[in-house]
């Protein structure tokens, strides 16, 4: 369980907003596994953080949510993303790769001569 | 926008609301069952299952409540349950809440009533363009530093001076209105023709007065004040072209003045005529009548205005004879509209806001002997986990929840309050204060409440809070049950006391001072016999009496026809009432003495033969008018013994004579009787030199009548006007009143009144929370002190030990507090000695009385827990713990 990484400050609302945009209208269930998955198992989630995020998102308008059924017959709130939350998701996508790629630049040797 | 979006959603979160809270729980169950399903599937136990799903989770509670936190705003949360306790805890002691809220209340109503007239006439800019740019401008000449302009020098002004842009002049006048139902009185103003442009003011309807159309060969025109257009005219937009007859000439209406427009030197006019110079005052360079505004030049400084008209007052002074001695002052117009009221107002704020210092003292004292009995209180929710900081913060928000009631209930009283002073002010006074209209709260008025308000907050917050090192608290545990006197609150909250204390002496002395100038005023010396007199003003159209002899004649008829009247003693005519103002005067030169030009101004008044005998004023030397001192015969003259003392030092003023600047000889008039002094001016103005001119030498068609009789009443008064209107119902005559009534309401008077009684019922509010505030101090300290009290007696002190012990705490207090006040006293006295009449500032038997006054009712309100302290029984004080 040690070498599981948490999962950073701030990175949660992307991987949500990411998978709601993948999968379609999901439940807080579904995106917690869904985002363990996604991270081939190596990020460990507190599932209980989720939901405050997906309120957060919701107050900020990016999401909508909707009560329905799950796939098992289990009553369950519903996540879709909203015309305003897939113009944040592409925002903060972009500035994640940027940040990433400038990151990266730093940490991998440098090609060009001195 | 996003995050605004989120903080709406999360303050409407503060509300609770069940059917959120089911969702989330439906929510967080709906996934643990999902999670369940799915563990189940891959092979656990069911009691595995919940568990590996609760522990994924974190937690059912704690998400909950993370999820809570998010769904509103955790500060807010927080504030809003101080708020409930404080509300709680406030309602469990109603005694301390009620009077702290009362308290706060009276102290913010007196304060924001009292500033709100302070607003509306000294702060509120005045409705012209640029007010602040207006100035009055006026000629000085010996004692009168803001005296009227004579038209041929208001000319040479205009044409003179390089420091104003325009330079106006008006004049009230009283005029004769031409109605369907008769002649009637009307006020009016007289006014150069720039006179709106100057003051920025443009008419609501028609146009301003054009260039030139002030005169004498410009066709009459006139504009109406607002409320005269809706009053008289109905508001019609068809009065324009119009004609108004006033004092028999036709006036064409050209213009209404808007609503908000108002000139308090003037009013109340409801007509605006222009200058039309003629007559006799007009076009003479002796009679001054006109008074001055001006507009300074853009960058000009009031000082090089000043400048530059004083040297052309000089310049004047060397080509006329006329204008010798005659200066030029310049001055702020709001100086001259708010001038007079101005020390009044600061020192009825100073008093409501001195009340507002005592309450707020008394409302922290109270505040902090709560704070000591609570901390017991404090002491164990520190224990259980309270931090400092939320202790503090519920201190701070019982303060404020204090300071927000009583400035809310404040704030409704004052709004009334408000509206009852303004109702005390006499009509014909309001007329003359048109800036007090539209009295009530603006942003200015709300601005000073809120910062009354903040600081009673920070003042409330700030005591207890203050007591609350983190220290102390620890020990409150076990030093509470002790009950030893809480030492620093006897040292702060005496001292508040002592502050409270010389407050209120502060108060008192000035109330004691203003009521001992009122008394001093309203029994000076008049001279003569004010009561059992009626009088009123007339006046006849001129047209109808155009020559002197027609109005010797009519004036002869009224007095023989009112002398008839059954009840009337005797009757007379004045050209101005006693008791009014100290001007209407006259240059006078005497026959025999040196004369360089000097300017003798003496107040010129014209009255019939029985006018001395009616008002019951003495003769010292000489005689009386008759009734034959006419045109017919050489010119005589009566003078006060002011103007004997000053011009005949030594002499026998009898068979002297006087005439004017010229000596014309159809001015000369030998002097025929010498009057003791009665008092021409307000009472609080020192007495003129005077001359008196018979009547029928100097007849005009107006005056004043003063009748002597005992009939009082309105149908005295109806028969009085009737029997003039029998003699030319064109005669308009103002409504009858009581000489003794008209003093008493004269302005000078009525302003010595008010203040006295405001600031009189300050004090007595200031003595009554000073009483309160030493009694809760001494009756805390006793409770405190009951254990030390009982060893005391138990070791054999005597109840008169005891007494002695509280009354010396209490006689300290009051001592200090009556020590600073009488500093503070003579201070503030000094700073309104403008205020008091016949009364000096440092007046010791007002000063001694107030001193025994307190020391009398803190001695009183100490007894009390005195007598409390010396009834305790030993045994049962010392059970108690």
């Amino acid at each position: 369980m040690n070498d599981k990484a948490d999962v950073w400050q701030g990175t949660l609302a992307l991987m949500v907003l990411k998978t709601i945009e993948t999968l379609g209208p999901l439940h807080g269930y579904g995106i917690g596994r869904r985002i363990e998955q996604t991270s081939g198992n190596l990020l460990s989630l507190n599932y209980g953080t989720l939901y405050p995020a997906l309120l957060k998102l919701e107050q900020e308008g990016s999401i909508a949510s909707e009560w329905g059924v799950s796939e098992n017959n289990r009553k369950a709130k519903f996540y879709k993303l909203t015309r305003a939350g897939r113009k944040q998701l592409e925002k903060e996508a972009r500035n994640w790769e940027q940040a990433t790629a400038i990151v990266g630049r730093f940490l991998s040797p440098s090609k060009d001569p001195v | 926008m996003r995050p605004l979006r989120a903080f709406l959603l999360r303050f409407t979160g503060l509300f609770p609301n069940a059917r959120r809270e089911r969702a989330l729980a439906d929510e967080i169950e709906g996934h643990l069952q999902m999670h369940i399903d799915d563990n189940l599937r891959s092979g656990m136990t069911p009691e595995q299952a919940r568990r590996d799903a609760v522990l994924k989770l974190g937690g059912v509670e704690p998400t909950k409540e993370a999820y809570r936190e998010r769904s509103t705003i955790p500060i807010l949360e927080n504030l809003l349950q101080d708020v409930r306790f404080a509300i709680r805890q406030l309602r469990k002691n109603p005694g301390f809440t009620t009077t702290a809220v009362l308290m706060l209340a009276l102290g913010m109503c007196a304060s924001v009533s009292i500033f709100a007239f302070v607003d509306a006439a000294l702060i509120k800019p005045l409705p012209y363009k640029n007010p602040a740019r207006l100035v009055g401008v006026f000629e000085i000449s010996g004692k009168c530093p803001q005296c009227p302009l004579s038209y041929p020098d208001y000319l040479d002004w205009k044409k003179l001076n390089e420091v104003f842009s325009s330079l106006e002049v008006y004049q009230h006048h009283s005029a004769i209105l031409a109605t369907p139902r008769g002649a009637q009185p009307a006020h009016s103003a007289r006014v150069s023709d720039g006179f709106f442009h100057t003051l920025g003011i443009t008419p609501m309807l028609g146009r301003d007065f054009r260039p030139g159309e002030d005169l004498l060969s410009a066709p009459r025109t006139i504009l109406l004040s607002y409320a005269a257009w809706q009053t008289r005219y109905g508001g019609k937009r068809d009065v324009l072209g119009k004609t108004v007859v006033l004092d028999g000439n036709p006036n064409v209406i050209i213009g209404v003045l808007p609503e908000n427009f108002h000139f308090a030197p003037a009013e109340p006019a409801e007509f605006w005529t222009t200058l039309h110079p003629s007559g006799g005052c007009d076009l003479n360079r002796y009679c001054h009548d006109l008074f001055g505004i001006a507009r300074l030049k853009d960058g000009m400084s009031i000082q090089t205005a000043l400048a530059g008209m004083k040297s052309i007052a000089k310049q004047l002074e060397k080509e006329y004879p006329s204008n010798r001695g005659q200066g030029a002052n310049v001055i702020p117009l709001t100086e001259v509209i708010v001038g007079n009221i101005r020390p009044i107002l600061l020192v009825l704020l100073g008093g409501a806001v001195l009340l507002l210092l005592i309450a707020s003292v008394n409302v922290a004292s109270l505040l902090l002997v709560r704070s000591e009995g609570r901390r017991r209180e404090v002491a164990v929710r520190n224990a259980l986990g309270a931090s400092r900081a939320r202790l503090i913060g519920q201190f701070v928000t019982e303060g404020l929840v204090l300071v927000v009631t009583g400035s809310a209930l404040g704030l409704f009283a004052a709004e009334w309050v408000m509206q009852l002073l303004a109702g005390l002010i006499p009509a014909d006074m309001m007329a003359g204060m048109p800036y007090l209209e539209g009295l009530g709260f603006n942003p200015r008025v709300l601005a000073f409440a809120g910062i009354i308000a903040l600081m009673a907050a920070v003042l409330f917050a700030a005591t207890p809070a203050l007591r609350l090192p983190l220290s102390e608290m620890r020990t409150g545990l076990t030093e509470g049950s002790r009950g030893s006197a809480g030492n620093a609150w006897r040292r702060l909250g005496s001292k508040l006391v002592a502050v409270e204390l010389a407050t209120a002496m502060v108060l008192l002395v000035g109330a004691g001072l203003l009521g001992k100038s009122l008394y001093r005023l309203l029994r000076v010396d008049l001279g003569f016999q004010p009561d059992r007199l009626i009088v009123l003003d007339l006046a006849a159209q001129h047209a109808s009496y155009p020559k002197d002899e027609q109005a010797v004649a009519l004036n002869r008829e009224i007095l023989n026809h009112i002398a008839i009247l059954p009840g009337v003693t005797s009757v007379a005519t004045t050209a101005v009432l006693p008791v009014s103002f100290n001007g209407d005067t006259d240059w006078i030169r005497f026959v025999g003495h040196p004369y360089n030009g000097e300017h003798n101004e003496v107040l010129e008044r014209e009255v019939s033969a029985s006018y001395f005998r009616t008002l019951g004023a003495k003769l010292v030397r000489g005689r009386y008018f008759t009734d034959a001192d006419d045109l017919s015969k050489p010119r005589v003259v009566i003078i006060n013994q002011t103007l004997a003392k000053r011009y005949y030092p030594g002499e026998d003023p009898i068979g002297k004579k006087i005439g004017d600047g010229d000596l014309s000889p159809k001015s000369i008039r030998q002097i025929v009787g010498v009057v003791e002094d009665f008092r021409e001016g307000p009472l609080d103005a020192a007495i003129w030199p005077a001359e008196y001119l018979p009547f029928n030498q100097n007849p005009d068609t107006y005056c004043a009548l003063v009748v002597r009789t005992p009939q009082t009443g309105q149908s005295f008064f109806h028969t009085l006007t009737a029997a003039i209107h029998q003699i030319d119902s064109g005669i308009v005559t103002s409504a009858p009143v009581a000489m003794d009534d008209r003093i008493h309401d004269s302005p000078s008077a009525y302003l010595h009144r008010s203040s006295a009684w405001l600031v009189g019922g300050f004090a007595a509010l200031a003595l009554l929370l000073g009483v309160i505030g030493l009694y809760g101090v001494i009756a805390y300290s006793v409770s405190q002190r009951t254990r030390e009290i009982g060893v005391r007696m138990a070791l054999g002190a005597e109840p008169g030990a005891v007494y002695r012990l509280i009354l010396k705490e209490a006689g300290w207090l009051t001592a200090i507090g009556i020590v600073i006040g009488l500093m503070c006293s003579v201070a503030a006295a000094t700073l309104m000695r403008g205020l008091l009449f016949g009364t000096p500032p440092w007046d010791a038997p007002t000063l001694a009385a107030v001193a025994a006054v307190l020391a009398i009712s803190a001695l009183l309100a100490s007894y009390i827990p005195a007598r409390r302290a010396a009834s305790v029984n030993p045994v049962e004080a010392l059970r108690a713990e």
